[in-house]
């Protein structure tokens, strides 16, 4: 053990620096993995109980090895490049879709004193990430050199640019009325209970966040770049293999994310739902704040599943209609509110 | 007055709650699924399964080869062919049924004058080669003699309806 301890400290304080903040990567990313695995089962579960089906249950006890399953499978099945397809952008494409999604968890305050990298520009930081997973989705599309997949990238790109304005448009009024961009901060603006939360004084936004959230991902109702029934999987249909598992690990770890970051915009991050409440308040004071978090976070991802087994598809000219003219003019109206409110500080929340 | 109705509706997302609500109460549902290979649903009588051919008490065969199965029969998955037997009886030295032509209408059952084909209840099998799935007399035969218990219960149990 003192053996170690003198190598540790023999080594130069750089990369002691780098080692460590590998390990908190690590430490990150694979329960990350792990939830995305389980999430898959989870959906299958809940949308085929939702369908008086029972989903997945015969790989192990209740299913419970499905995912694992198909981790395998996936995994042994031959990747195939289509011909005339460009190679590297066409490897390249799923790494730049999933990157972004796990790279954003840098920021992400998991407890009071829990980030990986407490930055001041954290929102920031996030609104660029998640916007850079975009080009995962065109340059998939493009590289294949496949007519639907093209079109799947086309409708994919329009959405999310489209929404992106909406979602910016929300975490400005965040922004607002926290008065910064560290995460942490944004959530520290929200003590005091439930209704202290911004999810009430931005209702509104909430809304429209946790809309935007679902169309970003591309998931129903909002799914046209994947248009099962139209142009078969979109973007990804000539992936196969461990090419389009990475795609899949990139579009549930984008589900986490967006789940995760509208527990932290407008339901208080890591903090207790009772704070500062007569007996109540006390009565949960014990639980930690990772606990409260990943009971907001899962509420959100449960509410995708069941948007899913709920929606039919969006028409295309639907959906944007409803990005540009119903979530752009409300998120504006919105700010505008809140900036009053901020102003001449509107008691419980903004004084 | 309706316009700004259904305008308050959209904004407000009503009807997709009421849906959302719709598929959460399904969530706590009890399940009707059968666990196939460990439960099985229950057959009618009536079920159109593999075929058989069955024969008389006296271990005679049924079948007279008249060949209204074989002009009956739509998918034209019959083959028969016959001769007089050295007795002098009319009977089949053919009798084919093509598995991957069949449909399974039954109308073979209901064109026989003397109850000799018939669809059991077995709908369990696969072929692992070709020409497995060319049913021929011996093969009929042999399923008609496993089951012929349960194919003279069914059959009487649906005697009054044909």
């Amino acid at each position: 053990m003192e053996f170690f301890i003198s190598l540790w400290e023999a080594l130069p304080s750089e990369l002691q620096y780098l080692i460590w903040t590998l390990i908190k990567i690590v430490v990150i990313v694979a329960p990350m993995m792990l939830a995305v695995a389980y999430f898959t089962y989870a959906e299958r579960k809940i949308i085929g109980y939702m369908q008086v089906r029972i989903g997945p249950n015969r790989v192990g006890p209740k299913g419970w090895l499905q995912p694992i399953a198909d981790a395998l499978k996936l995994m042994f099945k031959e990747i195939v490049i289509p011909a005339n397809a460009n190679k590297l952008l066409f490897l390249i494409a799923p790494a730049i879709t999933l990157g972004p999604a796990l790279a954003a968890w840098a920021v992400f305050p998991f407890d009071e004193k829990l980030v990986l990298a407490d930055i001041n520009a954290g929102l920031l930081y996030i609104l660029a990430l998640t916007s850079i997973g975009v080009y995962g989705v065109i340059i998939a599309g493009w590289a294949s050199n496949s007519k639907y997949a093209f079109l799947g990238a086309m409708r994919s790109a329009a959405q999310i640019v489209s929404y992106e304005i909406a979602m910016g448009f929300a975490l400005v009024g965040v922004l607002v009325a926290a008065g910064s961009l560290n995460l942490g901060e944004i959530i520290k603006a929200q003590q005091g209970g439930f209704f202290s939360w911004f999810w009430l004084p931005l209702l509104p936004l909430f809304g429209v966040y946790v809309i935007s959230g679902v169309a970003e991902t591309n998931r129903a109702p909002f799914d046209v770049a994947e248009g099962e029934s139209e142009i078969v999987a979109g973007f990804h249909v000539e992936y196969s293999g461990m090419t389009f598992a990475v795609f899949f690990l990139a579009e549930y770890a984008n589900i986490i994310l967006i789940s995760a970051l509208t527990a932290v915009m407008f339901m208080g991050g890591w903090l207790s739902p009772f704070q500062g409440w007569p007996v109540l308040g006390a009565l949960f004071d014990w639980v930690p704040g990772f606990v409260w978090l990943v009971i907001k976070t899962g509420f959100f991802m449960f509410l995708f599943l069941w948007l899913r087994a709920t929606f039919p598809r969006y028409r295309y000219d639907q959906i944007m209609r409803l990005g540009w003219k119903v979530f752009i003019p409300i998120t504006i109206v919105w700010i505008a509110v809140v900036g009053l409110a901020v102003v001449y500080q509107v008691p419980w929340w903004f004084d | 007055m309706k316009v700004l109705t259904n305008y308050f509706k959209s904004l407000f997302l009503l009807e997709l709650f009421r849906g959302l609500s719709v598929t959460g109460r399904y969530l706590f549902r009890k399940k009707f699924t059968v666990m196939y290979p460990e439960e099985k649903a229950p057959v009618s009588p009536r079920f159109r399964g593999l075929h058989a051919l069955r024969r008389y008490p006296s271990g005679e065969e049924r079948c007279i080869a008249c060949k209204l199965c074989e002009a009956t029969c739509p998918a034209l998955a019959i083959t028969i062919e016959a001769e007089p037997r050295d007795d002098g009886s009319r009977r089949t030295t053919r009798y084919d049924i093509d598995l991957f032509k069949c449909i399974y209408c039954g109308y073979c059952q209901e064109a026989c004058p003397v109850d000799a084909i018939v669809e059991t209840r077995i709908y369990e099998y696969h072929f692992e080669n070709r020409g497995e799935n060319i049913m021929t007399k011996e093969k009929l035969l042999a399923v008609g003699d496993k089951h012929e218990a349960q194919l003279a219960a069914d059959i009487e149990a649906q005697a009054n309806y044909r």
